[in-house]
């Protein structure tokens, strides 16, 4: 792969918004991708690995629950660092931002929110290091956008929960120590349960063959009669909600991070550009390689001031779950385009692996379906305004 | 050991280079500033003589509010405090005046500066430091080890390397050597976290005359377009150089 020659596009001076604070751990970040991810991210990607030994230099930026406050390990950061540290990971791999999104967001998060103080005190500061890591089982194979429709359920025993079901699609399940599950109750109530590696009945196959995400394991959760201790019942919040909860953490990250995938793009596209010479002059001075350069810088700078009005909403605790779908999907799909068009820019360079946009634009196939698809998310937004359900 | 840091704040090196008020001032618009690469050389090998020798480090930078973000760097990196002497920093020898009242009132033993700083690139600073505070000096320094009050230190010279023994106060003007790039630090979490509690001191300047002042910056001129020769047309290449470039 080419040397990592990225240089971050800020049209707008958006760097004006931003505390020294926010600049010095976002640079942190960048400085960090550049060496440590970069140089190997493709490699892992062909080969359809995780590498695992970006665990260490992941907690060492803060990946891993940058908001969870200092007493839990986590960083005590405010919601636009842990935007800020998102795109810049992504800015790398998509694969490696689902990583640490889910770490943060969708176990940290509710261990925190939802868990109790021993829960907090045995399992954050674990997962903030990357001693332990973590994955999160909300969708199965028959309920995808309709995840309260789940079936995996557990019975009270006395002394534990009996887990029986399946998860499908779970990031990070081949390897996680930890997996915090979403299943009913007798009486059909969603609650989430943490459960560990090792507990009898509970296996993790590794899901194949990927076209997106290569550098990140997706894989099965399948639970066979697992007991699972009482107190592993994360009990301060419960019913569909409580997963909600831990994905308006979660999209809110991926419409940081995909600005970054995006703006990965650009400068490669940029930088082409202005060096592949065809028919005399750089192709960069062909007037319909520039309309798709100023189109995609003028999308990226939209989706810039978006987040950041986001993050500050998110910081005064004001941001509504339909406000974080309308940037994750206006994000998401904005970088999937810019993927595409340069893409197109590089001619046949941009379907090698020397250049990153074709691993981008594979790994946003993901990221436009997880998390709420592109289309869930317009009805979230059209239910918003309206008041009308359209999704049944 | 007290160590001091000096910590130039200049743009990084793929900044577009301009210049505002006719030509006699660098324009900072969009210009992202980074530690200079020849002190973060040394303040890696500060870092070292703090964990293996208990050094204590700190940093200084002459120059206004907006270079706090480059001292803040270095404090994650690992510095215990810094200085922020406040003045602009344009004249050569007024910095190393404020420099020296520095490492005078906080009784340092080993000052690292860089061998010149990327954005002016003057390289007197250091020199002049070491005459005002009564230190030896050693250039261009690519290694240094210190034991009690004895320092070996390795220079570069044209063509090799030179090294030689020296004592504390001392004064050294490094670069790339000292440690290598592979060794140069990324703040981590911890380190900004730890940075925030770290004091930032500000001071006024001594009083120091400016002996210099910038008349007119110019950029290079732009390169001219490449003529082509083929490798077997050698005598229209030596008609082109003595006819047209004239230089033969
Ligand atoms: C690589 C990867 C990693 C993932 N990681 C995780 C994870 O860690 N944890 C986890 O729990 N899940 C994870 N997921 C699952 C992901 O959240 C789901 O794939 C997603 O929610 C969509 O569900 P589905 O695939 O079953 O599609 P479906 O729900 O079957 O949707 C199929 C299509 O129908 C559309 N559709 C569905 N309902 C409606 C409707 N009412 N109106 C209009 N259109 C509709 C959808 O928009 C979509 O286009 C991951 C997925 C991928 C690909």
């Amino acid at each position: 792969m080419k040397p990592d020659l990225f240089q971050a596009p800020d049209y707008y001076n958006l760097d004006e918004l931003l505390t020294e604070e926010h600049k010095l751990v976002r640079d942190a970040a960048r400085e960090w991708v550049k060496r440590d991810v970069s140089p190997i991210i493709e490699e892992y990607a062909q080969r359809a690995e995780f590498p695992e030994q970006i665990i260490d230099g992941l907690a060492g930026i803060g990946a891993f629950g940058p908001y969870i406050p200092e007493e839990y390990g986590g960083a005590g950061l405010d919601q636009i660092s842990y935007g800020l540290i998102m795109q810049e990971i992504e800015r790398g791999d998509s694969g490696v931002r689902s990583t640490a999104s889910v770490q943060s967001s969708l176990v940290m998060y509710p261990i925190w929110k939802y868990g109790n103080e021993e829960q907090r005190k045995k399992y954050l500061p674990k997962l903030a290091s990357g001693e332990w890591m973590g994955c999160f089982g909300l969708t199965e194979p028959d309920h995808g956008s309709n995840p309260g429709g789940m079936t995996t359920n557990f019975k009270d025993m006395g002394d534990h929960y009996l887990l029986n079901g399946a998860k499908m699609w779970i990031s990070n399940a081949p390897f996680a120590q930890v997996a915090v599950v979403w299943a009913k109750n007798e009486e059909g109530r969603i609650h989430g349960l943490i459960v560990e590696r090792g507990m009898e009945g509970f296996s993790t196959p590794e899901t194949h063959n990927k076209w997106s995400l290569r550098a990140s394991a997706t894989g099965e959760l399948i639970f066979d009669n697992v007991k699972v201790p009482k107190e592993n019942l994360l009990p301060n919040k419960s019913g569909l909600g409580a997963p909600l909860g831990c994905l308006d953490s979660a999209r809110y990250g991926i419409a940081w991070g995909a600005i970054g995938a995006a703006m990965d793009c650009y400068d490669t596209a940029l930088r082409y550009s202005k060096e592949r010479i065809q028919f005399g002059k750089p192709i960069g001075g062909f007037q319909l390689q520039q309309k798709k350069l100023a189109e995609m810088i003028t999308e990226i700078t939209k989706a810039q001031l978006l987040t950041w009005r986001l993050g500050v909403l998110r910081n005064e605790g004001k941001a509504t779950s339909a406000q974080i779908s309308m940037a994750k999907r206006n994000n998401v799909a904005m970088a999937l385009d810019i993927t595409r068009e340069a893409r197109q820019m590089l001619g046949g360079m941009g379907i090698t692996g020397e250049y990153s946009i074709m691993r981008h634009m594979m790994n946003l196939e993901s990221v436009v379906t997880y998390e709420g698809t592109h289309d869930i998310h317009l009805l979230i937004t059209g239910l918003d305004i309206t008041g009308l359900n359209a999704f049944k | 050991m007290k160590i001091l840091v000096c910590i130039s704040h200049v743009p990084d090196t793929t900044s577009k280079i301009n210049f505002t008020e006719g030509d006699t001032k660098f324009d900072t618009n969009g210009v992202q500033f980074v530690i200079n690469p020849n002190d973060e050389f040394g303040l890696t090998r500060a870092m070292w003589f703090k964990e293996k020798q208990s050094a204590s480090v700190d940093v200084v930078n002459v120059g206004g509010a907006e270079t706090e973000p480059t001292l803040r760097k270095a404090l994650a990196i690992g510095a215990d405090k810094a200085i922020r002497v406040n003045a602009e920093a344009t004249d050569g020898f007024f910095v190393a005046k404020q420099l020296a009242a520095v490492v005078k009132d906080g009784g340092y033993d080993l000052v690292i500066a860089g061998r010149e700083s990327i954005d002016y690139n003057g390289g007197m600073v250091p020199g002049m430091v070491a005459e005002l505070t009564g230190a030896n000096f050693v250039n261009t320094c690519i290694g240094l080890e210190v034991d009690g009050t004895s320092a070996t230190a390795v220079r570069e010279i044209d063509g090799g390397k030179e090294t030689s023994n020296t004592s504390l106060p001392l004064v050294i003007a490094g670069q790339k050597g000292l440690v290598e790039e592979s060794d140069l630090r990324i703040p981590n979490m911890r380190g900004i976290m730890m940075a925030r509690k770290k004091p930032l001191t500000v001071i006024d300047a001594v009083d120091a005359a400016k002996e210099t002042t910038a008349v007119k910056f110019e950029k290079p001129a732009p390169k001219g377009a490449v003529k082509l020769v083929d490798a077997d047309n050698i005598d229209e290449l030596i008609n082109l150089l003595h006819n047209e470039a004239k230089v033969i």
